[in-house]
């Protein structure tokens, strides 16, 4: 198995997590529901007082706690990989082996979403296992109402724009293609330094012109 | 904000009060201890610790009684707590070739090596109601002799183990299949089907005693016939062992009591293949052999696929074996019958009545038609 | 060491419980297949599914689905057969107010969380709140194909040919779709998904529904979900529409008409009169001055007071 668990007990200890990890994993699980049943509205999470490593967000640390443990093989990006803090705070906190396969994991954190690798690279799961697939957690800039792309689909009762600073434009497509294989594909959750939007594979992108 | 609602509430709390009443039963009999339970109902805590996956001979003895002897009942409030128990990892597998042995048997061999050790059994006793164990406070039984038993001397050898030295019985998992130490756990992860045998062996331990002991019993009966010998049938403690990341080495953790059946079932060869012995296996906690065997016999059975047998018998049919086997699923979903279901019902009854109404109508055209006909 | 010096008490004394009964493992695990569930509407994921201390049939999958998503500042409402007052709707209603202190309410409009078995309420949900249904039986498919391998496949497949030859024989034998309840519906176009045993008269209600709607198994260990605005079209035929059944009167109590209504039984002289099975519905009219025919009369008082009995002292 190419997961592998960091050893829990290292020299320094890592950032703290939740204060009350009971009630703040349910508010912002709460908030991801949201996030996932509403497609591109945004929904404030209030990471508290977590401060984890750069280049992990406050807000995806949030998330991570709130999902992650060890029976979720996580995959990291190279910023994220090489730094070990990040590392040793994941695994201190939820006991998530870290997998160097993007197919086997089911959470991917993404904090450099302008190198992002495609989505098509990560566990798309089979027809007659949809679920068994990624959810891409992705770090950026900003969720604005802005004009990048219009959504529509469950959870919509009209179309919505949104924009998604630094976001390369060639993911769109990729997006595009990825709601194509429906009911495979992966999930994405945008998190930005105060809230996130949901991105589900069942949600139809067109581009918006101009 | 709390908002006090009509009847139901005040119905359910007098039921409640008739139901704890009603367990204490006659309040001038002296009230059941959990020792008493635990010590003297011992085979039913084992059946409340196997079925209800938890290990526990206090808890079992208070289940059983908080559920005035009900078994089911008993093994259901052991999995809700269960529920509540935090998961630490898992232990290492147990070895039962290095048990503590309390009785071992095999119907395979007149003698074998660690001999026949009959142990606590109900075999061969006359089944005459003993008026004695009637009167209260009467003379404790005789004490038995009990061998010396040496830690080192107990090592008893499995028969099974014995077969294979010969190559007469297949290994314990295919050829070329080594152990990745990964075995699933349908706690953790629904079962999906085909589900491999270690997730069947699971379900099995789990399952209801009375539901396998049928199913077995049946494919002695020809519905998926698979010709067993009860090779060796053992019963005794086993230390349970967990390895500790953090100390980099197991750390034992107590030990439980198990009884573990290996039944030898019908060879097969195949022109690539010596003929040889298959098994089918049974691990139950406590004693309960009536279970171990059914187990192992049922275990057997679903291996028909896999050892290229036709699947024609229920107990050869997985889908249906392991979907029906949890007394607590079985016993919710039969007795959620009593719930209402009046909205549902009143649905049924609107179509019945409209159907009725038309049938009628049609019936009185057709009358209509037939008179018209004959008056032409 | 034992169990019974260290941990949760069978007494049930406050605190000794984790917050919503699970522990936080579990909910984490329930809440990643809420997020598939979501993400892949109609289609039922499968979950480890834990005992809960209710019997399996009795709403342990909906109440698991309750309890991960619950937080402490949500106002629960809990309805069996679309009334506060049964018996399993108070008991589980006492198990969260037992175990995470929550808020409680019989008002549809007040609840942010309703778990239900058997009904939709009949005010129109608003965005923000959660129907969370208790389901006994997810699978669709699974009374025309018990095995699961091959329902498996037929969903996979969206070969769902079979359900229209059933629905037709009904029409050829009877005349009609006899299926009145628990009648299957298509998600977003794609699955074809089990409503639980609802009346049909409530599929309309979750098509385009504003509120998030997620529907808890717990004894078949699946969850699945409709996002807010989302198509559900009950399946029929362009010959055979889908229709709901229309009952002859209004509400006795409340007047009350294109409501479900439960049929109560008077007497042995065949005395029967139909109220809401929406009690909070009902009550909500009669509070505005709405009132049926059998409003003044005794029945009325005796039905608004909650008619089950403990069985000790007789009815």
């Amino acid at each position: 198995m190419p997961a592998q668990v960091e050893p829990a007990f290292a020299s320094s200890a890592p950032a703290t997590g939740f204060a009350d990890p009971v009630h703040d994993a349910q508010r912002a699980f709460r908030a991801i529901m949201t996030a996932m049943s509403r497609p591109g509205h945004r929904q404030d999470l209030d990471a508290g007082a977590l401060r984890p490593p750069a280049p992990l967000t406050p807000v995806a640390a949030a998330v991570a706690l709130t999902l992650f443990d060890y029976d979720t093989p996580v995959w990291l990006d190279q910023a994220l990989a090489d730094t070990t803090p990040v590392r040793r705070f994941l695994s201190f906190h939820t006991g998530c082996p870290i997998t160097t396969d993007p197919s086997e994991a089911a959470f991917a954190l993404i904090s450099d979403p302008a190198r992002m690798s495609s989505p098509a690279d990560f566990a798309q799961g089979s027809l007659e296992y949809p679920d068994r697939s990624t959810t891409l957690i992705v770090m950026v800039g900003e969720i604005s109402a802005g004009r990048q792309v219009s959504l529509s689909g469950p959870g919509l009762n009209a179309p919505v724009s949104i924009g998604i600073a630094d976001i390369p434009s060639a993911i769109w497509p990729q997006l595009i293609a990825n709601r194509a294989h429906f009911p495979c594909g992966v999930d994405l959750l945008f998190a930005d330094r105060g809230g996130l939007a949901g991105l589900p594979r069942s949600t139809r992108i067109s581009l918006e012109r101009g | 904000m709390y908002v006090a609602v009509k009847g139901g509430e005040k119905a359910i709390r007098n039921a409640h009060r008739l139901l704890a009443h009603k367990r204490r039963g006659d309040r001038t009999v002296p009230d059941l201890t959990l020792a008493q339970i635990a010590e003297q109902l011992s085979l039913s805590v084992a059946r409340v610790m196997a079925e209800g996956s938890l290990y526990d001979l206090e808890l079992a003895a208070l289940a059983i009684k908080q559920s005035r002897g009900d078994l089911i009942e008993a093994i259901f409030l052991l999995r809700a707590y269960r529920t509540t128990l935090p998961r630490f990892g898992y232990s290492l597998p147990l070895d039962t070739g290095d048990m503590l042995v309390r009785r071992r048997i095999s119907a395979t061999y007149k003698d074998l090596p660690g001999g026949q050790l009959l142990g606590p059994t109900f075999d061969y006793t006359h089944r005459l109601l003993d008026f004695s164990l009637a009167a209260e406070g009467g003379v404790p039984p005789e004490r038995p002799e009990l061998a010396k038993i040496d830690d080192d001397d107990a090592k008893i050898p499995r028969v099974t183990d014995l077969l294979g030295q010969e190559g007469l019985i297949e290994a314990d998992r295919p050829a070329g299949e080594t152990d990745d130490g990964d075995v699933g756990d349908l706690t953790r992860e629904p079962l999906s089907f085909p589900a491999d045998r270690d997730l069947r062996l699971q379900n099995l331990a789990r399952g209801d005693e009375g539901f396998l002991l049928a199913l077995g019993y049946s494919t002695q009966r020809g519905y998926g016939r698979t010709h067993p010998f009860a090779g060796e049938i053992r019963f005794g403690e086993v230390e349970v062992e967990f390895f500790a990341e953090e100390l980099g080495f197991a750390v034992p953790l107590g030990r439980v009591q198990v009884t573990e059946c290996q039944m030898v079932n019908q060879f097969q060869g195949s022109a690539k293949a010596p003929p040889q012995f298959t098994r089918g296996y049974g691990l139950v906690f406590g004693q309960s052999e009536r279970k171990a065997m059914s187990m192992a016999l049922v275990d057997r059975a679903l291996r028909a696929a896999e050892l290229g047998e036709e699947e024609i018998a229920p107990a050869q049919d997985q889908e249906f074996v392991l979907s029906h086997s949890d007394n607590v699923q079985a016993t919710g979903f039969v007795e959620h019958l009593k719930l209402p279901h009046y909205v549902d019902f009143q649905a049924e009854l609107d179509l019945v009545r409209r159907m009725r109404r038309e049938w009628q109508e049609r019936q009185t055209a057709e009358a209509g038609d037939a008179r018209q006909e004959a008056a032409e | 060491m034992s169990a019974l010096d260290n941990t949760a008490r069978a007494d049930g004394s406050e605190g000794s419980y984790n917050f919503a009964y699970l522990d936080e493992q579990t909910k984490r695990m329930i809440r990643r297949a809420i997020l598939k569930a979501i993400a892949v509407p109609g289609y039922q994921v499968p979950f480890a599914s834990r005992e809960m201390p209710m019997p399996y049939g009795w709403g342990t999958g909906g109440v698991q689905v309750t309890a991960a998503i619950l937080g402490s500042d949500d106002v629960l409402k809990v309805i069996d057969q679309g009334s506060d007052d049964t018996t399993n709707a108070v008991s589980i209603r006492a198990f969260f107010e037992k175990t995470a202190n929550v808020a409680t309410t019989t008002h549809t409009a007040e609840a942010t969380i309703i778990q239900t078995r058997h009904r939709i309420p009949e005010r129109q949900l608003e965005e923000g709140q959660i129907l969370v249904y208790q389901v006994p039986i997810p699978e669709p498919l699974r009374f025309l194909e018990p095995r699961e391998t091959e329902t498996r496949k037929m969903h996979a497949l969206e070969e769902y040919g079979l359900m229209h030859v059933k629905l037709y024989e009904d029409i050829a034998r009877h005349g009609h779709i006899a299926t009145t309840y628990a009648y299957p519906v298509k998600v977003d176009g794609r699955y074809v998904m089990d409503p639980s045993p609802t009346p049909k008269f409530d599929n309309p209600k979750m098509h385009d529904m504003a509120a998030l709607q997620l529907f808890g198994a717990g004894r078949e260990k699946r969850i699945y979900a409709v996002p807010p605005y989302t198509r559900v079209e009950s399946l029929d035929f362009e010959d055979h529409p889908f229709q709901v059944q229309r009952f002859d009167k209004p509400c006795a109590l409340c007047a009350a008409e294109d409501v479900y209504l439960d049929e109560v039984i008077l007497d042995d002289r065949g005395g029967r009169m139909f109220v809401c099975s929406d009690t909070d519905h009902c009550e909500e009219r009669r509070t505005a001055g709405h009132r049926g025919e059998m409003a003044g009369e005794e029945i009325a008082a005796r039905l608004s007071a909650g008619h089950a009995s403990d069985g000790e002292d007789g009815q």
